[in-house]
């Protein structure tokens, strides 16, 4: 393939992080506006580069040899996805950042960040992941600190230590497999290592990448650093924190490894069942609790982020066990649709966060109240957001966990499905809580004179808002042909993937 | 013998960072966890009596192939040592931001954010 798409995707974001800083230093609105063209431009390429499938070859080296990135369905989805909550969310940050200064370093490494997750989507080389994974990390946790406070500067702290020690494993994980076959070409290695998992070193190798990628996908055990970083960066950043990062460097980098080079045999996936259902349980309840808006978000996240592995999991279970080709099909396509559903509810709900503590300055719960009247848009997008994640049809969020918990029946695991019902009941609850005590009541004395969030921003609201309520389309079987099913294949294909990326050479 | 003294070297980096009060010293530990993983991939390309692999004209292709080092986890390590520059950079002056707004190292201290 020689389309010239696949390295605009990283060349635009970089070379404009870099020209942002040199020619708008003191010109805010020179670098809002390079700061949105630049999303705008990655979100064009990405739609254009939709019906784009194969193998890019970085210089025209063929693999092994060079590095190539990679085009399949499930990849194309993905970039859609994050250059999409990436172009809302610098809409969104135009007013939003206003209060802070240096919005210049801000869209330097906001842009890296987006570079970083292209990167970490298109590559088809373990190394070369590796180090946009890292790309993507370090300007994330600069992002978290970028307030400067008490809390941030802790936050990010965090986030560092424990990222960077998932990173490291994820380096040795690599290292160690291009000890065991001599290539760090995904598909050489894939090949190479065919039935041979069970040998010590490889599932060494697995479980330093299940670890490393566990740790940057914030799933229970791994996520004491989300519910402090997500909610200490600008709400921009949540959102695109919690929508497409944990995603991008998490899920998509694991499911890849794991689907695509390693193999699912049925230990793994059990693990990542285990995993999923942990962190839909874990979360939810200690979201419950929480009186701080975007922390409760944050958990909320975890809790979402289970819902995805665990679909993974259960379709890479069916496939492994030999299970009906069906039932795994669906659970796949359950957990990749509530990924890309998570994404557009999850930045929403931050986006509102935001827009509400701009208009009052808080984000406690029980300080606000009475919002109705006062911040009517934000009160609509807000609980069609709401009414998403906890999984209220006709919205996106319903769709995709009906699709998982159909396969769970489907596969036998009766009492899955039965968690996953819960699990959404709770969020509910939760998400009504949210909505009685930011919108309705009496509202306090101190926000007499809020008004509703200044036009840019409520642009992007009602973007993501429209997509909540439309993206159920996307089960259309026409629609679902062309969007959904070919990132389901790539991922159902399982080890097949190796040869297709062989004969792309 | 060498790969688990690599090992072990990484396991004291990872409980370093993971048990220790000071931030200075988490930073130590992952340099300490970053150089395991460095000194690994350079152990796997080593080899005793080993020649630089630079070819020439003028070496013997089947000499030069049993007697080279492997390039490839040099040329990882140099990125991978970039990349911890960047890290462990961003992770000292977020340790004296801390130091400047709390006025200690010691974590056990900064705890604002509870939950």
């Amino acid at each position: 393939m020689n389309s010239i798409l696949p390295p605009l995707l990283i060349a635009v974001p970089l070379g404009i992080a870099f020209l942002i800083p040199l020619v708008a230093r003191r010109l805010d609105r020179l670098a809002d506006t390079l700061g949105n063209l630049a999303t705008l431009s990655l979100l064009a390429v990405a739609l254009l580069m939709f019906p784009l499938r194969g193998v890019y070859r970085i210089g025209g080296w063929n693999p092994p040899v060079g590095i190539s990135w990679v085009l399949d369905g499930l990849s194309n989805l993905m970039l859609v996805v994050v250059n999409l909550v990436s172009f809302v969310a610098t809409l969104f940050s135009i007013r939003y950042m206003e209060r802070y200064t240096a919005k210049h370093r801000y869209y330097s490494l906001f842009l890296l960040m987006v570079a970083g997750m292209n990167g970490v989507i298109l590559s088809g080389d373990l190394f070369n992941l590796f180090v946009f994974l890292e790309i993507a990390s370090v300007s994330s946790y600069a992002l978290v600190a970028f307030g400067g406070r008490h809390e941030e500067l802790e936050a990010s702290f965090k986030y560092l230590v424990l990222g960077s020690v998932g990173s490291t494993l994820v380096l040795l994980a690599v290292a160690l497999s291009y000890a065991v076959t001599g290539y760090l070409n995904m598909g050489s290695v894939s090949t190479l290592i065919a039935g041979r998992q069970a040998e010590p070193v490889l599932l060494l190798a697995a479980v330093f990448f299940i670890v490393g990628f566990g740790v940057k996908a914030a799933v229970v055990p791994f996520h004491p650093w989300l519910p402090d970083a997500h909610p200490s960066a600008p709400a921009p950043i949540s959102a695109m924190l919690s929508g497409v990062l944990i995603k991008a460097l998490g899920v998509y980098a694991l499911s890849r490894v794991l689907f695509n080079v390693i193999g699912v045999d049925p230990v793994i996936a059990g693990v990542l069942i285990a995993v999923g259902a942990l962190s839909m349980v874990v979360g939810v309840f200690l979201a419950v609790g929480q009186w701080d808006f975007k922390r409760l978000l944050a958990y909320h996240s975890i809790s979402q982020m289970g819902y995805v592995v665990l679909g993974l999991g259960l379709g890479g279970y069916i496939l492994a066990t030999g299970g009906a080709r069906g039932a795994a099909t669906l659970a796949i396509l359950g957990g990749l649709f509530h990924l890309a559903n998570h994404s557009v509810f999850k930045s929403l709900l931050f986006l509102c966060s935001g827009s509400i503590e701009q208009a009052t300055g808080t984000r406690q719960l029980k300080e606000m109240g009475g919002l109705r009247e006062r911040m009517p848009l934000t009160r609509a997008t807000c609980t069609i957001a709401s009414l998403s994640i906890a999984g209220v049809p006709p919205f996106n969020g319903f769709w995709s966990k009906l699709l998982i918990v159909l396969a769970a029946f489907q596969a036998g695991f009766a009492w899955l499905a039965a968690i996953t019902i819960l699990v959404s009941l709770v969020t509910l609850i939760s998400f009504l809580k949210v909505l009685r005590y930011a919108f309705l009541g009496a509202l306090p004395e101190p926000l007499r004179d809020v008004r509703e969030a200044p036009a840019l921003m409520s642009i992007s609201l009602v973007l993501l808002a429209v997509l909540c309520t439309g993206m159920g389309l996307l089960l259309v079987p026409a629609v679902r042909g062309v969007v959904l099913d070919p990132a389901v294949a790539a991922l159902s294909q399982g080890l097949e993937y190796a040869r297709s990326l062989m004969a792309g050479m | 013998m060498v790969y688990t003294l690599c090992f072990a070297l990484f396991l004291t980096g990872l409980y370093c960072a993971l048990t220790k009060k000071n931030t200075v010293k988490i930073v130590i530990g992952l340099a300490i966890m970053e150089y395991a993983v460095n000194l690994f991939l350079i152990l796997l390309g080593y080899r005793r009596n080993g020649v630089a692999p630079i070819l020439d004209r003028s070496t013997d292709l089947a000499d030069f192939l049993a007697r080279s080092v492997d390039p490839l986890p040099q040329a990882l390590v140099l990125t991978a040592i970039v990349i911890g520059l960047g890290v462990t950079s961003l992770a000292v002056a977020l340790c004296i931001r801390l130091y400047e707004k709390y006025g200690t190292f010691d974590v056990t201290q900064i705890r604002r954010l509870k939950g």
